[in-house]
């Protein structure tokens, strides 16, 4: 297990490497001039490029890149190529905001999609099943920016329940609504796959035979068919986690959260295209996206004891 | 016919005369008499599919959808009669109005319920949806952003599914190094979240269509491969391919013309799951800034604009809402039903 663990660990540590790489030559060699020149004199624009460093072969600036990040842990000379803000220094609120609401929301996601799918196996085609199916469309169908639209007009402008936008001092109450729009997918896709999972478990023949044995309610429930059904859901857990990262963007960007994601829609979308921001977040983006994965699969390995052995194979 | 008796051997002994032919027996029966057994009939596979597909509820429902949206996307701009982005303005009094902002409103509809016509410049005029704050007609807007999202969505998809499909068979039928390179590249393009390649791209790309359709084709590709390439896994060893190679087909045909037939039925639901996902991420790009731009409009682009005004037109937002979620309903219940259509458990037969 530890020789698998290490040979994923390897193995995502060159992909995040690679990407780096890629992103930082895809960033410096494209056309065009990361300084607006028409606002800035051609000394200035010189200045500018000597102070950053791109004037520099490009394996140096690379080599240059890669340690400041280990070093003092800011990425390149970088800093807001519009106001002059280092990355280094709005990045830590930023990621803590962006965390402390995704993890609010797939916590909430998951809780209620659990509960929701495990209501809605138990009684097969019944209202429940019918109103799980319902809820995990609509959940599918509607993308989060348009709840947090709603939400945020009915219970912040129509009644003022919840603060208008996003207010650190109010961390609690301000967090509600947008962890409930980004939960709202969590829900429906944990829902939907929980319930197929159990229905799938409960006509299997151990089930069958556990019954036959005279086990029934709450314990063949917990300690036969769930630890079976839950294993998989690992596996749909990973990807929700990192699309609340990535599709918190518009919730952030909507109720004024300072996250990531509205570093990234400021970067891409702003007055231009802040080079510097857009190359910091691609590595962190990334990096973050692996490290889940590698994280879920270790997990998976760890609960599903024939994963584990297949992997001894392979 | 006759009818022959057994006779039972305790029984008293029957005496009936001996059965002779006659000429009535030995006719050749006529084409109309000989029927074919209608319920247990043989029928192609793609018969099959379509049978057990319109079968059931949901998908049928999704197809209705996806070709009404289909049909108002392509007519729906002549039923109203203005332009995408003619901004609608009337003389009055030799100064221009323009019709901004007017809540939904049919005249004939208001007249039989109040029995009044409306008092301003624009009494005559029929806005389904309304107008926007610069005084284009919604629902032509709506039609035209479904348009544009579908259009971008259909394109990007079918290439996609040429790459995909070629890069997974390629790499699934060659094997050993070439297969084992061709993953880790995957791989390594499937650790990029999708926003980090458009945002690289957004760097030296102009926005607009061009953006989203480059992002979309930089991404979705690699699914097909993955399908495509697990079908030629499991295609390659069978003996019909054996057979071909024996008959001294070369590789090219083997992949193309051989398996790829037998992959078509997990690529068309992936490409129906595929579907939803594009007009999902063009909505997505064109919410924050980075898509279409104005005076061009997609759903995306839509939602936009009713956020910016939803304080004081809140209905605004609500017409391009529903086109994109019924276009995520219909394209995943049809999705569903045609993954259960072409590959049928026992059940369903």
């Amino acid at each position: 297990m530890a020789k698998y663990i290490l040979k994923r660990l390897g193995l995502a540590i060159l992909t995040i490497f690679i990407i780096t790489l890629v992103l930082f030559i895809l960033v410096r060699i494209m056309p065009g001039n990361p300084f607006p020149s028409e606002r800035m004199s051609a000394e200035q624009i010189a200045a500018k490029r000597l102070e950053m460093g791109l004037d520099d072969p490009i394996v140096v600036q690379f080599i240059n890149y890669i340690k400041n990040i280990f070093v003092n842990g800011s990425f390149g000379k970088g800093s807001s190529l519009y106001n002059g803000v280092p990355i280094k220094s709005v990045l830590p609120a930023c990621i803590s905001n962006s965390f402390r609401i995704g993890g609010m929301a797939i916590l909430f996601g998951t809780i209620v999609g659990l509960i929701l799918g495990i209501c809605a196996a138990l009684n097969k085609n019944h209202f429940l099943d019918v109103f799980c199916t319902v809820i995990s469309i609509i959940g599918v169908c509607v993308p989060s920016y348009v709840f947090m639209i709603y939400l945020q007009y009915f219970f912040s402008y129509k009644i003022t329940i919840f603060p208008f936008y996003f207010d650190k001092n109010q961390f609690l109450l301000s967090a509600v609504l947008p962890a409930i729009s980004l939960s709202l997918f969590s829900i429906a896709t944990i829902a939907r796959f929980t319930r197929n999972e159990m229905v799938e478990v409960m006509d299997s023949d151990y089930v069958l035979l556990a019954q036959a044995k005279g086990m029934h309610g709450a314990p063949l429930i917990t300690k036969h068919i769930l630890r079976n059904a839950l294993i998989p859901i690992v596996t749909v857990l990973a990807p929700l986690i990192v699309d609340l990262l990535t599709g918190a963007l518009v919730v952030e960007k909507i109720y004024g959260i300072n996250g990531i994601g509205k570093l990234m829609v400021d970067a891409i979308a702003g007055e231009g295209i802040d080079y510097n921001y857009v190359l910091a977040l691609g590595i962190i983006y990334s990096a973050l996206y692996t490290a889940v994965m590698l994280v879920v699969d270790v997990v998976y390995g760890l609960l599903d004891p024939r994963i584990r052995v297949t992997a001894k194979r392979g | 016919m006759s009818k022959k008796r057994i006779p039972f051997l305790n029984a008293a002994p029957v005496t009936e005369p001996a059965y002779i032919p006659t000429d009535e027996d030995f006719v050749f029966k006529e084409n109309n008499d000989i029927s074919i057994d209608k319920n247990f009939a043989s029928q192609g596979y793609w018969k099959g599919v379509l049978v057990r597909f319109f079968k059931k509820k949901r998908p049928t429902l999704g197809l209705i959808i996806v070709l009404v949206i289909i049909i108002l996307a392509l007519f729906g701009p002549l039923i109203s009669g203005y332009g995408n982005t003619e901004i609608i303005s009337a003389n009055v009094d030799g100064r221009q109005v323009t019709a901004s902002s007017i809540s939904p409103r049919v005249p004939w509809i208001h007249k039989l319920f109040t029995g009044e016509e409306y008092d301003d410049p624009f009494a005559d005029h029929t806005f389904i949806f309304g107008t926007d704050t610069v005084g284009r007609d919604l629902f032509t807007r709506t039609c035209n952003g479904a348009r544009i999202s579908l259009l971008i969505a259909f394109v990007t998809i079918i290439i996609d599914m040429i790459i995909g499909m070629s890069y997974g068979l390629i790499s699934g039928y060659f094997g050993g190094v070439a297969d084992a390179t061709m993953q880790r590249f995957v791989e390594i393009i499937y650790s990029v979240p999708r926003l980090v390649i458009v945002s690289v791209l957004a760097t030296f790309m102009p926005k607009g269509v061009w953006l989203v359709i480059v992002a979309l084709l930089l991404t979705e590709w690699i699914g097909m491969s993955k399908i495509s390439r697990a079908e030629m896994m499991r295609m390659k060893d069978q003996e019909c391919i054996l057979a071909s190679r024996t008959l001294g087909a070369k590789n090219g045909r083997i992949i193309f013309r051989d398996v790829l037939p037998n992959t078509i039925g997990p690529i068309i639901t992936q490409v129906m799951f595929s579907i939803p996902t594009a007009i999902f991420t063009e909505a997505f790009l064109s919410f924050v800034g980075v898509g279409i731009v104005l005076p061009q409009c997609s759903v995306g682009s839509l939602i936009e604009d009713g956020f910016n005004n939803i304080t004081t037109i809140p209905y605004q937002i609500i017409p391009p809402i529903i086109i994109l979620a019924l276009l995520m309903l219909g394209f995943n219940f049809i999705g569903d039903g045609l993954r259960e259509a072409l590959s049928p458990s026992i059940e369903d037969m």
